[in-house]
């Protein structure tokens, strides 16, 4: 299996602050890898770091091509769709132009793209005039997968998924999201608190302490952790 | 309410006082045609208060900077015209040229002069936007500001149609018309492309956009541009309406008034900005026509606006209102 | 102004270079030494209003006209002492100032500084309106002069020589300068500051927001209360509406930008900025005349904003940490943004 993000020693500071002190992950290509970790760990800013929404230095290497030193803009470009900390849906916008925003970096046709998406999401073309701000959170949620999905992209950066959702609607995302990543061969880094379900859902997983990854390994391998178990399973 | 009038229900309240204003606008001027010529010269010249005030909202939309260079800009557009014309160009000719060449202008000086200061601070934004008044302001007077009578040759002509006794001037008519399709053109531009699409989540979510691929600053870059070319037609049609023609000086009452037209209509708001250019238009003609002893109150009357607006409804008459906050 | 006693050298070499500086210069150039006086003393005040309180005014100009007027309208009317008519534009401007901040306290940001333009383009055009009391475009001249009490006369000095002016300008602005730091060092300072840092968390630790914004109105407000009073003096005596028009409060806010936050040589640089180089400029070459003066000084003011965000105490700050080797950014202090996004 090939490597489609590769991570390597990834430092990234907000002015003064130092958020990730040397960060190495891997992501393989088709697979889902989750990130965990207490608050204020650096979850945010690794998703950040990758679609260049904050100042990194370090290597990142994405399809084979170093990621230099391309902003959120161009990483969309390249294939990366990043979800961010609340969702960043336009709600001003309606649910159809924050579809459309999602082909922004596409050309041509955006039909066959949108109705695939809406194979995902029927209960969206419904709802395309109404203004997205209207939509309950969960609804927001899933626009928000709906939009980064219309953008075509290799790899998904979710970020807290899970937060201020009801957890129905919590599990219906991630069942989503695992079917976009089993039929679509979308890969998935998604940092979540709720590290039941991530892990769940995930192949692979990281552990954040601090900005440093503090442990590593497969699902299983994690969820069997005693220390994991305790601090994060609530064992 | 009763159910046949329930779409109602969704329109907002001020929308009531505009079509209320006017009817009673209608109603004067079948009634005396002295009101009527009034209020035709008021949409005329309103109308050019809106363009400027809706080059205003598009940057304030944008960015959350006043612009106060924005009318300068469109007085030294409208001798760029002039100039054109003195070298043999027809006035339409120059007028697309001054357009295009207003799109140019607008775009570079966000490139060169503001987009190193947005990401600061706004302040210090709006302080490059005044320094920017005077260096136009000087560019312009050195250039043209000797140039004694200058004008540019109306469009228009000053003939009028007979309306029931009424004369509704080709002037005023033309301002009004030139400026609505031009505002049509933008909004279509906004609703309708995808560039338009990306320009307003731009304006609304920069970083959000960036994610979706959106180039943000390039993005405000076209802002300006269209900001600039919206207050180009602002100035190309307030010039021949003005006794002193083509001066330095043309458009800095007119920019008061399209600060006072912006914040009435919410600054947030094209449609209200427009709404509110016409109504500050059709005020001060009405009270040129009907009170002219306080003549040289226009101005402070025009801030009294302004400032009602922003201690009654800070979001102004079309605006969403906002949380309060402590 | 710093917590700490500003370095008793900063202000002993200021207020000496001042003293001498009248003896030095030839007349013109003391008038023009009067003039950054009456700057400095202006943008004093709006660098408590903006840089303590984050409140943006372009409106302050209207206030230097209502001192203006105030000093003009009771010599013409009155023969008061000039300086005594500086002390009753002190007071009127505060109380004004207090009644304009109150409501100020619904807006801010870019609403505030709309609504304070509005002053700045209104106030000046009243004494066309009241031409019978304020002289109209024909202006009120005052009585030159002094008599009652406070007699200043300053032996071989002539009553509103520039070198009186000068001394009363700057006698002022030291007055003023120690009134000031006396405020923001002590409890009210810190309240400014709370309320500019966060309003939220000033309001969380029991500052009352609307006192502390509405006083800090006034106080600037009567500054630049005593700046126009000054300005009339250096004017010979003479008020005109025309003096007064918004592009007065627009070179206010440059001054203040120019001069950065919290330093005395800040606000030196500053009103030096505002009050000299508009009438330097005009000699460029090549381009000349006024339209010369303007494209300088408009290109500086850009040049300014872009190289020196903070001004040129930000520029100060800048080079103290620099002197100390340390490496650290200094964080740059912005004045109050409108909501972010």
């Amino acid at each position: 299996m090939k490597t489609l993000l590769e991570l390597e020693d990834v430092e990234a500071r907000y002015g003064p602050i130092h958020a990730l002190h040397g960060v190495s992950l891997a992501v393989q290509e088709g697979a889902i890898v989750a990130v965990l970790g207490p608050n204020g760990a650096g979850k945010t800013t690794t998703l950040r770091a990758v679609s260049g929404t904050v100042r990194r230095s370090g290597r990142i290497v994405f399809d084979g091509k170093a990621l230099g030193r391309a902003g959120p803009a161009g990483a969309a470009r390249l294939g990366i769709a990043h979800v961010p900390e609340g969702r960043g849906t336009f709600s001003e916008l309606t649910v159809w132009e924050n579809l459309r925003l999602g082909a922004y970096t596409r050309r041509g046709s955006i039909k066959s793209d949108v109705e695939r998406v809406l194979t995902y999401f029927p209960w969206l073309s419904d709802r395309r005039r109404q203004q997205a701000g209207t939509l309950s959170g969960g609804e927001q949620q899933m626009l928000a997968l709906a939009r980064a999905f219309v953008q075509r992209p290799k790899l998904l950066l979710l970020d807290e998924p899970s937060l201020g959702l009801a957890p129905v609607l919590v599990a219906e995302i991630f069942r989503i999201v695992r079917e976009l990543n089993e039929k679509e061969g979308l890969s998935v880094l998604v940092v979540e608190q709720n590290a039941h379900l991530a892990l769940q859902a995930a192949q692979f997983g990281y552990v954040l302490e601090a900005g440093e990854i503090a442990l590593s390994g497969t699902s299983a391998e994690l969820r069997a952790d005693e220390s994991i178990q305790r601090s994060y399973l609530g064992y | 309410m009763p159910r046949f009038l329930s779409p109602l229900a969704n329109v907002q309240p001020t929308v009531y006082l505009v079509v209320a204003g006017a009817v009673f606008l209608l109603v004067g001027s079948l009634d005396s045609a002295r009101f009527a010529s009034l209020t035709v010269g008021g949409v005329g010249v309103g109308a050019a208060y809106g363009s400027l005030a809706l080059a205003l909202v598009l940057i304030y939309r944008a960015t959350h900077v006043i612009n106060f260079a924005q009318g300068e800009l469109a007085m030294l557009t409208t001798y760029i015209a002039y100039q054109l014309v003195q070298w043999g160009l027809s006035y339409w000719e120059a007028f697309f040229a001054t357009l295009a060449i207003a799109f140019v202008l607008g775009t570079a000086i966000q490139v060169t002069i503001i987009r190193p200061v947005q990401h600061r601070s706004v302040i210090g934004t709006v302080i490059v936007t005044v320094g920017l008044f005077i260096l136009i302001d000087g560019i312009a007077s050195w250039r043209w500001g000797g140039i004694a009578y200058a004008q540019l040759p109306s469009p228009f002509g000053f003939g009028a149609w007979e309306v029931g006794g009424v004369p509704i001037q080709h002037l005023y008519a033309g301002m009004f018309g030139i400026v609505l399709a031009s505002v049509l053109l933008v909004w279509a531009l906004f609703r309708f492309t995808k560039i338009g699409l990306g320009m307003r989540a731009a304006a609304l979510r920069p970083a959000a956009a960036s994610l979706a691929g959106v180039r943000v600053d390039a993005m405000l870059a076209l802002g300006w541009g269209f900001a600039a070319v919206l207050g180009a037609v602002a100035a190309l049609m307030y010039e021949p309406s003005q006794f002193s023609g083509l001066t330095p000086t043309l458009m800095q009452t007119a920019l008061v008034y399209a600060f006072a037209a912006a914040v009435l209509g919410g600054l947030e708001s094209p449609a209200g900005a427009l709404v509110g250019g016409l109504a500050i238009g059709v005020f001060l003609n009405m009270l040129a026509g009907y009170a002219p002893q306080v003549v040289s109150l226009e101005v402070p009357f025009a801030f009294a606006a302004l400032l009602a607006t922003l201690l009654i409804k800070p979001s102004g008459l079309f605006g969403q209102s906002q949380v309060q906050r402590v | 102004m710093r917590r700490r006693l500003p370095a008793l050298g900063s202000v002993a070499i200021v207020a000496a270079a001042l003293s001498v500086l009248p003896f030095v210069l030839s007349d013109y150039n003391v008038y023009l030494g009067a003039e950054v006086g009456v700057f400095f003393i202006a943008i004093l005040g709006l660098n408590i209003l903006t840089g303590y309180t984050g409140q943006i005014s372009i409106g302050h100009g209207a206030f230097m006209a209502i001192g203006a007027y105030v000093t003009a309208v009771m010599s013409r009317d009155h023969g008061t002492n000039l300086v005594l008519t500086m002390l009753v534009a002190f007071a009127a401007c505060f109380v004004i100032g207090l009644l304009v901040g109150l409501p100020a306290l619904r807006l801010s940001g870019v609403s505030l500084a709309l609504a304070t333009f509005a002053l700045a383009v209104s106030v000046p055009q009243l004494p066309l309106q009241w031409s019978n009391y304020l002289g109209g475009s024909l202006g009120v001249q005052a009585s030159t002069k002094p008599s009652g009490l406070f007699g200043i006369s300053m032996p071989g000095v002539a009553a509103l020589s520039n070198q009186w002016i000068y001394g009363v300008a700057w006698a002022s602005s030291a007055l003023l300068f120690g009134m000031a730091w006396l405020i923001l060092r002590g409890r009210v300072g810190r309240a400014f500051r709370a309320v500019r840092d966060s309003e939220i968390a000033a309001v969380a630790s029991g500052v009352e927001l609307g006192l502390y914004k509405t006083l800090a109105f006034g106080i600037s407000a009567a500054y630049a209360g005593v700046a126009g009073s000054l300005f009339v003096m250096a004017s010979n005596g003479f008020a005109q509406y025309q003096d007064f028009l918004v592009v007065l409060s627009l070179q206010l806010l440059i001054g203040a930008a120019v001069a950065g936050l919290g330093s005395l040589w800040g606000i030196l640089v500053g009103a030096a900025f505002v009050g000299l180089l508009p009438k330097i400029s005009g000699s460029v070459p090549l381009i000349g005349s006024d339209n010369g003066r303007d494209i300088v000084y408009g290109l500086l003011v850009i040049l300014v904003m872009l190289v020196l965000p903070g001004g040129f105490a930000g520029l100060l700050a800048r080079l103290r940490s620099l002197a100390r080797g340390l490496n650290r950014e200094s964080i740059p202090v912005k004045l109050r943004e409108s909501s972010s996004q």
